[in-house]
């Protein structure tokens, strides 16, 4: 009954446990790491507990108005410093709980050797509506 | 047939099939494709008995059902065509039906996505858009809690209590698409009532209604909420807070005072007021120091310590705040509107800006951030 987006990154995270990026992987702990994200995903949805994941491209701009009758000015590519999110998975759960043993599960996505990242994800609830009965 | 009228159907309906023997789940199926065919059925013409109707198309949709599955299985098991007599379903079918509903073994949103479906005879779409959530996700919720009530038996159900904090969750989480989720717990628990004898379900109505009574004054067409102390009691709705004072009355009358009762007793004192100047606070506390005997939360306590700031004044208000968990949700809120009682504006500035930080909606942390900078501008004003 409370939803959470629980944030990956790309960098701005504090280091996992199993530091070594991706692009030096093999193809087949590439694959796995794969598996295990489609596969929780896909365990969530017969859960009942899944919302939405959406995987984001590193490329991006900053964007503002200039101003009346002007075209939005834009700012890029992001600086190295810039925190950058990865991607995100939005679940619906019963506990706060439970939304920290989900995220737990998604850290241990197996990594390089095949043993789990143990990488931070950012764990967020939504502002929900307001209740009806307030006195 | 409206809608809602058809859906009352709905549990005396899946309780005759589930009492000559159905599977719970493949009846409730059965009872969701009924449901769908009587929509274009009745269009025409409306049967003359709609629930006999509805349970011999629901008993003859629970026969495809057990013979595809049946084929499936490559296993040999027969019905009859024809059902058994006995259509009429007792108030007793209906009460074991809501008990299955909030079973124990159940986690409280699938309780609630189940209760919606089977007793309310909503659809899984409508289920999932009143909850944002998307309707494969709905579907497995729903279907999962089918599977564990069926694994877990309908011989341990859960009892009157179960149901009504399902009910309570429906009311309260107040989301609203097509269904109105506050209306569809009112009328579910309407019919609860007439079918348990029990004061603390009539409370829970009560309850609900004084509450859905003040609705339309509890927020501005844009959203924003507006406080019990500023709304236009003219435009609360006097029939449905005398229907629940009257509910209410005669629920207390049967001396089994619980949490619902004594909740429903606090919204009763606040509707008798017709101004906000006349609100009668000091029963209002004594309610709370009732409520606690049964639900002692911090929650709670924070909400009397707003009543013993109104009866008493600012600071024993404070005081009773100081009693309170200062990590339950909304304490800042409290606290900055007893010290903005109290005089100590800058204090509840201060206040008002972290509470908007930590508010659990959006309506909320405006209304927040509003107060904040009321208090704020003034401040500057007046150094």
């Amino acid at each position: 009954m409370a939803k959470y987006l629980l944030l990956k990154h790309y960098r701005g995270a504090p280091a996992a446990v199993n530091n070594i990026p991706m692009d030096q992987w093999t193809p087949e702990e590439v694959e796995a790491h794969i598996g295990y994200m489609n596969d929780f995903a896909a365990r969530l949805e017969r859960n009942g507990e899944f919302i939405d994941g959406q995987a984001l491209s590193p490329d991006g701009v900053w964007v503002r108005s200039a101003g009346d009758g002007r075209p939005p000015v834009t700012d890029g590519p992001f600086a190295e410093t810039k925190d950058l999110i990865a991607g995100w998975m939005v679940i619906d759960v019963d506990s706060y709980e439970r939304a920290i043993e989900l995220a737990g599960e998604l850290s241990a996505a197996p990594g390089a050797g095949g043993t789990p990242i143990h990488e931070w994800l950012e764990l967020r609830p939504f502002l929900t509506e307001p209740p009806t009965v307030t006195d | 047939m409206h809608d809602v009228a058809r859906r009352e159907l709905v549990p005396h309906v899946l309780s005759v099939l589930v009492r000559r023997g159905a599977d719970f789940a493949t009846a409730e199926d059965a009872v969701q494709e009924a449901l769908v065919r009587a929509l274009s059925a009745w269009e025409t013409e409306r049967p003359a008995d709609p629930t006999g109707w509805l349970i011999t198309v629901a008993w003859r949709a629970f026969i495809d059902m057990t013979r595809s599955e049946t084929a499936r299985r490559d296993r040999q098991v027969r019905y009859d065509n024809e059902p058994p007599a006995g259509t009429i379903p007792s108030a007793d079918d209906t009460l074991h039906l809501y008990f299955l509903c909030a079973h124990p073994t159940l986690t409280p949103s699938s309780a609630v996505a189940l209760t919606l479906r089977a007793v309310g005879g909503l659809t899984t779409r409508q289920i999932a858009q009143a909850y944002l959530v998307p309707e494969p996700t709905m579907a497995q919720r729903i279907s999962r809690a089918k599977s564990v009530v069926s694994r877990a038996g309908v011989d341990r159900p859960g009892d009157v209590r179960t149901v009504m904090r399902v009910l309570y969750l429906v009311f309260n989480e107040g989301y609203s698409g097509d269904v109105d989720l506050a209306a569809e717990a009112i009328r579910l628990t309407r019919q609860l009532a007439a079918v348990a004898d029990d004061a603390e379900v009539h409370g829970l109505l009560a309850l609900m209604l004084l509450h859905h009574g003040r609705r339309r004054s509890r927020t501005r067409p844009d959203g924003s909420i507006v406080p019990l102390a500023e709304q236009d009691r003219s435009n609360w709705d006097r029939d449905l807070i005398a229907e629940g004072i009257v509910i209410l009355q005669a629920a207390l009358a049967r001396d089994r005072l619980g949490e619902y009762q004594a909740q429903a007793a606090i919204a009763a004192l606040h509707a008798d007021a017709s101004r906000v100047e006349e609100t009668d606070w000091v029963q209002i506390v004594e309610w709370y120091d009732e409520l606690l005997q049964f639900a002692d939360t911090p929650i709670v306590r924070l909400n009397r310590a707003v009543a013993v700031g109104e009866a008493d004044g600012a600071p024993a208000g404070l005081a009773a705040l100081a009693e309170v968990d200062d990590h339950v949700v909304r304490h800042d809120a409290v606290a900055a509107y007893l010290h903005e009682k109290n005089g100590d504006l800058e204090v509840a500035a201060r206040l008002y800006a972290c509470a908007a930080r930590n508010a659990p909606n959006l309506a909320e942390r405006d209304h927040q951030t509003r107060q904040a900078a009321r208090l704020n501008h003034y401040l500057q004003r007046h150094p």
